[in-house]
């Protein structure tokens, strides 16, 4: 694999540093933050600049941040059923300062053998975010789906549609504020001889809180 | 003369050709597809979602039910992206074990792929013959997880278990006797390496037989040949990877490119098509199979001579061993630890990408310091594959939409996801 820094260098020579918000090189990866009216352009570039030629788009995923660093952890009601009565439900504290969705682009160049990651943040209800589909037609159903989940609009998509959940469903079900166990249930009704939908019956259990733990060991790494 | 119109036909999602519950909607001008349009999520269970609710081990089983004919595959991806966020590398052992399941694994599922793609041609024989390889192979998998199907095998650290001194055999019963069961008992008596060794001696004569039955096979050729052609651009601009990709032509293999465990120490080879068709995709997953074979076959060479530890030693991640908890406070705790709230992992984000028998299988991981993921995406392999469809069926006959889903090796399993 490319040397990482070179490979930023040669992105903020041949794109300017003005379309890149942050960049940053982790554990063996290298990922650029842009602002979404830059996307299109920065991506063309990135697909067409001979040095750099991404031409695979590998994946688009959407990111809901909604509850980012928060823990459901508090001990003081815990019974001996399950955890759950001891897990905090209304999530109030929001550590994340930055918009709620983002859209994630992993792209890999077959060429020169390397990959990025793109991170855009949507702004606004419904969240929107440009579409990459003239550059790279595999996006097609990539932003289906991110629609579908998570419901970010993709301007300039022909086809729009949901994609893998059912027909006519409502909501979208990856956002951080729709319930597990969903909102309704489907049954055969011998009355109706049909498919009817109804109000989930179940209660949301959780089997086991979300903790976090500043553990020792990764915070001496850091400093 | 009267006016024909275009019709319109529903194609599954209760279709033996549909592999599973695609829908396809498929416009057609007479006998040629004009425009088809998949209807996928008949089988979406939501697993990046579920993943959210649970410890991080507890969703090794989630991935394998994926992409449910390449078990370890799965699991493989998603165990790398949290041992790429935690900074861990597994013992050397447990690295040629899991590239030797890997390649086991490529071949369950190539064998399927050629199984079921032969009977939706046509060739009814043919899937028999890939059963009874893959029944041995299962029972590699049963030996070693004690699973046939679902192994929850790969572990964050390493490996569950290392691999057996025995195999399991072949009881009498009223169906077989005693010598009958000696027979089929003989290359069960030594480990699960001998079994496996016993397994690849003979599995090349095995995939001959196969292409003796296709591969010059008149019927076969015109079933497959020019059918479904992607030219290398094509297949890159639509994000085409695996075996879909070096059937047409371009060399990729992140076996080779960008090598995971010990792949960097395999001598193999990139088999790549010429013309991008379906026969071409045969040609090329044939041959994988046989490279298969032989990386199975330098990893056995490799375990037998060196023992060691399968997993790592450091048990804030990985349990302690059943017996030390029974005397030992500490490993008590790590085990109740392990096992109830699991290990938190640093915050950041990982993609983790492996060559799984269909294509590139990534799983990026996005941490925020807890014990469960905060975000798992799944990129699954077939996924871009059947979004080209349309593309590829267009303008060829109604049979020919069969013969290009077998091609794509599509299991609903990961591109429901």
């Amino acid at each position: 694999m490319a040397d990482l820094q070179a490979l930023l260098n040669q992105i903020q020579n041949k794109i300017g540093n003005t379309y890149i918000q942050s960049s940053e090189i982790t554990l063996g990866e290298l990922t650029l933050e842009l602002q979404s009216q830059d996307l299109l352009e920065v991506c063309r570039l990135l697909r067409d600049e001979p040095s750099l030629h991404f031409e695979i788009l590998i994946d688009v995923c959407g990111v809901d941040y909604l509850n980012y660093g928060v823990s459901e952890w508090t001990t003081n009601d815990a019974t001996r059923t399950t955890f759950s009565r001891g897990v905090e439900e209304n999530v109030s504290e929001i550590k994340w300062d930055k918009p709620r969705f983002a859209v994630v682009y992993h792209l890999l160049s077959i060429t020169h053998n390397h990959r990025v990651r793109l991170k855009t943040f949507a702004f606004g209800e419904p969240p929107v975010v440009p579409s990459v589909i003239d550059i790279w037609n595999s996006a097609n159903w990539y932003e289906r789906e991110a629609f579908d989940l998570y419901g970010i609009l993709f301007e300039g998509h022909p086809d729009l549609r949901r994609i893998l959940t059912d027909y006519g469903f409502i909501g979208h079900p990856f956002r951080k504020d729709f319930p597990l166990i969903g909102n309704v249930e489907m049954r055969y009704s011998a009355s109706k001889q049909r498919v009817i939908y109804e109000p989930v019956s179940i209660e949301p259990r959780t089997l086991v809180p979300k903790t976090i733990r500043n553990d020792h060991r990764y915070l001496e790494e850091e400093n | 003369m009267s006016e024909i119109q275009n019709y319109t036909i529903n194609f599954g999602p209760q279709h033996p050709a549909a592999h599973g519950v695609l829908r396809l909607i498929l416009e057609m001008d007479g006998e040629v597809v004009e425009r088809a349009d998949p209807h996928i999520g008949l089988l979406h269970r939501a697993t990046e979602k579920l993943a959210e609710s649970k410890p991080y081990n507890q969703n090794i089983g989630y991935m394998d039910r994926l992409d449910y004919v390449s078990m370890m595959c799965n699991e493989h991806a998603y165990v790398l992206a949290i041992e790429k966020l935690l900074k861990i590398t597994p013992p050397i052992r447990a690295q040629y074990i899991r590239v030797m399941f890997d390649e086991i694994t490529r071949i369950l599922n190539h064998l399927l792929w050629l199984g079921a793609h032969a009977l939706d041609v046509g060739a009814m024989s043919l899937f028999l013959y890939c059963f009874r390889e893959r029944e041995d192979l299962l029972d590699c998998y049963e030996a070693a997880s004690g699973a046939r199907l679902h192994a929850t095998y790969y572990r964050p650290g390493g490996v569950y278990r290392d691999l057996p001194d025995s195999m399991p055999k072949y009881k009498p019963s009223r169906w077989h006797n005693e010598k009958d069961i000696t027979k089929m008992n003989e290359n069960r008596e030594g480990s699960l390496l001998d079994f496996i060794a016993s397994f690849i001696e003979r599995f090349p004569k095995c995939v001959d037989e196969y292409e003796t039955l296709l591969t010059d096979n008149r019927i076969w050729k015109q079933r497959t040949v020019g059918i479904g052609v992607v030219s290398p651009l094509r297949a890159l601009q639509l994000g085409f990877s695996g075996p879909m990709l070096r059937g047409s032509g371009v060399e990729w293999d992140l076996r080779k490119k960008q090598p995971y465990e010990v792949y960097d120490k395999m001598d193999f080879s990139i088999p790549v098509g010429t013309m991008g068709d379906c026969y071409d995709r045969y040609l090329v997953r044939i041959e994988e199979m046989r490279q298969s074979n032989s990386i199975i076959h330098q990893c056995v060479e490799w375990l037998r001579h060196h023992p060691g530890p399968v997993m790592l030693e450091e048990h804030k991640i990985a349990p302690p061993p059943r017996l030390a908890m029974k005397d030992n406070m500490e490993s008590l705790i790590h085990h109740f630890k392990l096992f109830t709230e699991g290990y938190c992992i640093p915050p950041g984000e990982v993609y983790a990408a492996i060559e799984h028998p269909k294509g590139e299988f990534g799983i990026y991981l996005i941490s925020d310091g807890a014990n469960k993921p905060y975000r798992v995406k799944i990129r699954a392999a077939g996924f871009p594959h059947l979004a080209a469809l349309d593309e590829m069926v267009r303008g060829h006959m109604l049979a020919d939409v069969v013969a290009i889903i077998g091609t794509q090796d599509i299991v609903f399993g990961e591109i429901d996801r």
